[in-house]
């Protein structure tokens, strides 16, 4: 990106490093996005590899994929924009976001695993 | 009481208080006064709170409490429909932007509109999708699931309707004001703000749709 747009409109209308990209650019990423929103679209509704867990596996990866797509190409984050504090507040939140998902599940999984065994007559009479 | 504030420059033409180079210290660093890292550092609030969402969905997204189950339920048919509606909306406006950096006024605002129409798109979408869940008793108080459901989806619906809000806002100032600088500045606010939504919805229907219907 860098490359095609400092040449395209130079660098003295962005001195921040940013870019608002190309045509390129966006047409790039537009194609990527579409090629990796199908794939798992097309996984799960077709049943291609009938086992739940790998299915999930490439969903998320094909979404980890599609959203890195997004940043570079729409969002144009790169590690100069804004002398890099951007990608510097980006990574800090994903490090939390990370903290919160993983930890969320972690936690509630091991409650789950740890309570007790309850009945159904017990469960109905739970406040 | 003493701060009777009647601004020595109160009488001038309208000026906004962020102007482009106004605080330039030779880094070059901060060229726009910053606007761009502040709205990119509330973006990244607001995706803390999608992510305690995503936490909270990841965390009850199972239990259906003996009611509808995702498979029942989400028609992934419309949920791709929709999902290219915000893609087509996404590449609108970068096409948007690159009017602006041209300086071409209307066709700016007409692929503003492009992108505005998409959006609504995808709203219509979504709210067919809720009501049609409602009307089978699929309602947020049916059962966990469809609680966090409800909230995590909805958050990301009204994000887009007040994304299309501030379209219709901008287009007005657009054609009032024309490409100034603090057009532009605003249309790079929306801009990140309309991809960010985006990028919420790829983790929508990447682990709340598709990973839920799986068995």
């Amino acid at each position: 990106m860098s490359a095609t747009s400092e040449t395209s409109h130079g660098a003295e209308h962005h001195p921040g490093g940013e870019s608002h990209g190309s045509l390129r650019g966006y047409v790039i990423g537009f194609l990527a996005s579409v090629v990796l929103t199908v794939i798992p679209f097309w996984l799960v509704m077709a049943d291609v590899t009938g086992n739940s867990l790998v299915t999930a596996l490439l969903i998320m990866e094909l979404g980890v994929a599609q959203i890195l797509v997004h940043m570079y190409y729409f969002l144009h984050m790169n590690s100069s924009s804004q002398g890099g504090w951007t990608l510097m507040a980006l990574i800090f939140t994903v490090v939390l976001v990370l903290i919160t998902l993983i930890g969320s599940m972690w936690v509630m999984h091991h409650l789950n695993t740890l309570m007790m065994p309850m009945s159904a007559d017990h469960m109905r009479h739970v406040p | 009481m003493a701060h009777t504030v009647a601004s020595p420059d109160s009488g001038k033409d309208v000026e906004f208080y962020v102007r482009p180079g106004a605080h330039d210290d030779g880094h070059g660093h901060d060229a726009d006064g910053g606007t761009m890292l502040g709205f990119w550092l509330y973006l990244m609030s607001d995706c803390l709170i999608f992510a305690v969402l995503f936490a909270t969905h990841a965390v009850v997204g199972r239990s259906y409490a003996a009611g509808p189950s995702p498979a029942d339920l989400f028609d992934l048919k419309l949920i791709l429909i929709s999902t290219f509606m915000l893609l087509f909306s996404s590449i609108t406006y970068g096409f948007a932007m690159l009017e602006m950096e041209k300086n071409r006024l209307r066709p700016t605002i007409v692929w503003l509109a492009v992108t505005f129409f998409f959006g609504a798109c995808f709203l219509g979408l979504e709210l067919y999708e809720f009501s049609h869940l409602i009307h089978e008793g699929a309602t947020p108080q049916r059962s966990a699931f469809l609680s966090s459901f409800f909230t995590l989806v909805g958050t990301h619906g009204l994000h887009v309707t007040v994304g299309m809000v501030w379209m219709i806002v901008l287009g007005v100032q657009l054609w009032q004001r024309g490409l100034i600088a603090e057009n532009k500045r605003r249309l790079l606010c929306l801009s990140m703000f309309w991809h960010f939504l985006d990028v919420v919805w790829i983790g929508v229907f990447s682990f709340v749709y598709l990973m839920g219907v799986l068995p």
